[in-house]
Order: C-alpha cells, then sequence, then structure tokens
C-alpha cells in the first residue's frame, strides 16, 4: 500500500453522467505522491466533478479509481469486484480532504470547534490535543486570534483560511481544492493563495487544484491539466502549457482568461 | 368579595391542571415531532411508511374525534385511561403531528453544502446529524415550534368535555354557581393569554439565544 513507486492517485477510463449529460468519458490520468496539480479549463468541462468523485461526493457510473494503492468505489465481493459500501468509504476517506469554493464552514460552531470537531469525532483525538493541533493550524494560516470568533464575524479570506486549517486537521494525504479563490474579493485573494503556497513548500502532500488563477497555477503546479468537455485536452509542466501550449483548444481557453483579467 | 377570591381559587386549580397539561402534551409533542420528522427523512421504507401514516392520520382527523377515541374507545379494546392521560396523549399525538412536518422541513433547509463538509470531514450520517444538521435545524424550528406549543395550549380547553377540571371548565362550575358571568370567563381570558406569552417569550428568548453570531446563510 502507498509505496512511492506507484502513484498516489490512479484514474483509469472513469466515465459519469448526470441524466443524459456525460461529463467524464472514459478520463484516465495519474498522480504521484507530493504531486501538486493543476486542473484548468473552461466553466462545465468536468474539474470539480473529478474532485467531487475523489471525495465520494458523487458516484461514478464506470471506470476504476485507485488512491493509495486501493479501489476507492469498490471492494472484493462475488469473486470479483462490488461497489463499495459505506464502511469502506469511511476508510478511504480518512486519506483525502477537501476545501470547497464556498468554505461551508460550521456556522453554529467556533473556528477552533470547526477545526477540532472533526479530528475528535472521527478519530478519537482527545480534546486537548485535538486543541493543540487546531490552534497551531489556525496559527498557520494567520488566524490563532480568531480562535473563539463565529465564522460570520470573518471575512470571506478568513472564512477559507479556516476551511484550510479544518480540512488539515485530519492530516489527509491528499488536499483538494476547489476554486478556493473565486468566491473572495480580489483584495483577500492572496492571503488565501500565501497559506497554500506555504503548504506546498513545507509539506509532502498531494495537492490537487482546480483554478483559474493562472499566475498561481504557474508558481504552485508540477503539472498543468487542461481540461475540455470531460477530456485532457494537453497536459505538461505549468511552463510548456502556458508559454508554449500545442493544443488550439489549450490557445484559445488561455487567450480569453487572459482577455477577462487573469494574468498569466 | 372573600367568596370571589374563593371561586378565584377554583380558577387557578384549573389553570395548574391546564399548565400541566400543555407541558406534559408539548413534552410529548416534541418527542413525536422528532420521531415522526425523522422517520419521513429515514432510508429505510418501513420507518417512512409508518410515519407518513401517524402524520396523516392525526393530521387529517379532528382532535376532538382523538380525544374522545382516546378515552371512550381504548377503553373498550382493554386500554383504559385516565381522563388526564387520554388528553395528553390525544393532544401530544396531535400537535406532534404537525410539528413532525416543522422537524422535517427544518431538516431539509439546511444548505445542503453543510451536509458535504460532513461527508469530505469523514463524520458518520449520525455524526453529522446531531453536531451539525440538527443544532441548525433547531433554530429554524423554534418559532414554528413556539406556535405549535400555544395552539397546544388552547387545544387544552376540549378536554373539559371528557369532564377534567380545566381552566375552561372551572368558570362553568363558577357561573353556575354564582350566576357571575362576566368576572370568570375574563379571568381566563387573561390568564390563557399570560400562559401564552410565557411560551412565546421564553421561545424567542431561546432563538435569540442559540442564533447569537450566527449568520447561516452566510457561513
Ligand atoms: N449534480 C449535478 N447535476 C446535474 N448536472 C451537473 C451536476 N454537477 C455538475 N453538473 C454539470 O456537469 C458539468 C460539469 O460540471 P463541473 O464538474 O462543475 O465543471 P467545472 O468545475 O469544470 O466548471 C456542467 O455542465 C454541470 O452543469
Ligand atoms: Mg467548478
Amino acid at each position: 500500500m502507498g509505496g512511492s513507486d506507484q502513484p498516489i492517485i490512479k484514474i483509469d477510463k472513469v466515465s459519469k453522467s448526470f441524466g443524459s449529460l456525460n461529463v467524464l468519458n472514459e478520463l484516465s490520468f495519474d498522480v504521484e505522491p507530493g504531486e501538486k496539480l493543476a486542473l484548468i479549463g473552461p466553466s462545465g468541462s468536468g474539474k470539480t466533478t473529478i474532485l467531487r468523485i475523489l471525495m465520494t461526493l458523487e458516484t461514478i457510473d464506470s471506470g476504476h479509481i485507485l488512491v493509495d494503492g486501493e479501489e476507492l468505489w469498490h471492494i472484493p465481493g462475488n469473486g470479483g469486484l462490488v461497489p463499495a459500501n459505506e464502511k469502506h468509504l469511511h476508510h478511504m476517506r480518512e486519506k483525502i480532504g477537501m476545501v470547497f469554493q464556498l468554505f461551508n464552514l460550521f456556522p453554529h460552531m467556533t473556528v477552533l470547534r470547526n477545526v477540532t470537531a472533526a479530528p475528535m469525532l472521527t478519530q478519537n483525538v482527545p480534546k486537548e490535543q485535538a486543541e493543540k493541533r487546531a490552534m497551531a493550524l489556525l496559527d498557520m494560516v494567520g488566524l490563532a486570534d480568531k480562535a473563539d470568533a463565529k465564522p460570520a464575524q470573518l471575512s470571506g479570506g478568513q472564512k477559507q483560511r479556516v476551511a484550510i486549517a479544518r480540512a488539515l486537521a485530519l492530516q489527509p494525504k491528499i488536499m483538494l481544492f476547489d476554486e478556493v479563490t473565486s468566491a473572495l474579493d480580489p483584495e483577500l485573494v492572496e492571503e488565501v493563495l500565501n497559506v497554500m503556497r506555504r503548504l506546498a513548500e513545507e509539506t509532502d502532500m498531494t495537492m490537487l487544484l482546480v483554478t483559474h488563477e493562472m499566475q498561481f497555477a504557474r508558481d504552485f503546479a508540477d503539472r498543468v491539466l487542461f481540461f475540455d468537455a470531460g477530456r485532457i485536452v494537453e497536459q505538461g509542466p505549468p511552463k510548456e502549457i502556458f508559454s508554449n501550449p500545442q493544443e488550439e483548444r489549450t490557445r484559445t481557453f488561455l487567450k480569453k482568461v487572459i482577455a477577462a483579467g487573469h494574468a498569466i | 368579595m372573600a367568596e370571589w377570591s374563593g371561586y378565584l381559587f377554583l380558577i387557578l386549580k384549573g389553570a395548574v391542571t391546564t399548565v400541566e397539561l400543555t407541558v406534559l402534551g408539548c413534552m410529548l409533542a416534541f418527542v413525536m415531532a422528532f420521531l415522526g420528522g425523522l422517520g419521513r427523512l429515514s432510508r429505510h421504507f418501513i420507518l417512512r411508511a409508518i410515519a407518513t401514516t401517524y402524520i396523516e392520520f392525526f393530521r387529517g382527523t379532528s382532535i376532538f374525534v382523538q380525544l374522545f377515541w382516546a378515552f371512550f374507545v381504548l377503553p373498550l379494546i382493554g386500554i383504559p385511561l385516565s381522563p388526564f392521560l387520554a388528553g395528553t396523549l390525544a393532544l401530544g399525538l396531535n400537535i406532534g403531528a404537525y410539528g413532525a412536518e416543522v422537524v422535517r422541513g427544518s431538516i431539509l433547509s439546511v444548505p445542503r453544502e453543510q451536509n458535504e463538509a460532513c461527508t469530505a470531514l469523514n463524520f458518520s450520517s449520525w455524526q453529522k446529524m446531531r453536531y451539525i444538521i440538527m443544532p441548525q435545524a433547531f433554530i429554524l424550528m423554534l418559532p414554528t415550534f413556539g406556535n405549535n406549543a400555544i395552539e397546544l395550549l388552547k387545544g387544552t380547553a376540549v378536554v373539559s368535555l371528557i369532564s377534567i377540571a380545566d381552566m375552561t371548565f372551572q368558570p362553568q362550575v363558577v357561573r353556575s354557581q354564582t350566576g357571575n358571568t362576566t368576572m370568570p370567563f375574563l379571568t381566563i381570558l387573561v390568564l390563557y393569554f399570560l400562559i401564552s406569552l410565557v411560551i412565546s417569550t421564553s421561545v424567542r428568548g431561546l432563538e435569540r439565544r442559540l442564533s447569537q453570531g450566527l449568520d447561516v446563510t452566510k457561513a
């Protein structure tokens, strides 16, 4: 399990439809342990759906996903593989954390409680230890002084930093970030990106990032995947994708993004 | 005047009965509201069917009929109930059925994103309900719960029909003994109003306390 010689995520011919809308079509790609991956592409191309499938928020119609050497959506049974049960999904979710576009903090809990709730409830971490770890994380995201505040008292950027600390508190191997700055006022974007830069530099976590912040993707990512209509059109190191895209669709997309005011 | 204070005492004794019925009825209604509301949201068909039957039945038949069943019919099938117990049962089950729809609606109106955050943090479905969904839903339930409690208070008047000496029953005794109509009925008018004021004020206070610092839509 989880040897460094095998990919930490292996997506193998995964298809997904919502009703008659085919969102992912036999999608395959691997992610290496510790890799920082940026997923870019036009709206509706299936980027969020991929992250949601990895977080077990959406099911798949066909194909296989291996996370850390284990099937995500399947367990052995009937002499082959059968759909995973809740127990298996619970086990698999231990490996993965997710940060959402709209933060999704728990409004009735203090910032500290938002961060300690999951470790205490799902990993049986004792309160004292959970709070110590939470305070260290809040300190890391620059919000130790907000521990007793309620989410409603925070700015969007602060909320998102709490959400990052909350996900990190479970110590996942893989973190998923879905457009975590796109709901923020422009002046609050940088404080969140700074936290993610630090994470990328100081940890060996595997990070998958869906973003429209091309400049950030360029600095942050080891590899960029450009999606269109549920398929990978082009992938490679950020320098190549951004400076010398090979595909017409990639060029068109990047031009549009630049025209919309996102510098590269 | 000494005589009137005796009658007032009689009415206050009725008021105590009314308050007791209200409190016990509300406790039963509260439990039934959660059982019914959670039952309707259950994954299991059987639980959903039982909850739906309960809710539709008690909302679809009159509280009078339910009371008469509890008091007159149940003894015939070997379940004799005291008038007080029959009254509590009918009131609690009746208002509980309305409360169940409030519980269900409030749980469903907690944003779906809260559920997804719970999944991402690996909460079990019980933990999600207990620590995340229910505390938020409960605040949404409170105003309607307050109204339901006042409905139940007003509903307690029907138990005088099965000869419970409640606050509606006693003034009629006073009236037949003294011939005075205005005073006894004015007294209970004020008393009913005061009790309902206590209910609405405490529910509003609780609501304010629980929703402190909360901004559910922008969390
Ligand atoms: N739960 C859903 N039900 C129906 N359609 C959905 C659902 N989630 C996403 N879609 C559709 O699937 C497509 C891909 O969505 P998404 O993965 O969110 O794209 P992206 O994140 O790249 O913008 C879009 O057309 C979207 O409308
Ligand atoms: Mg998206």
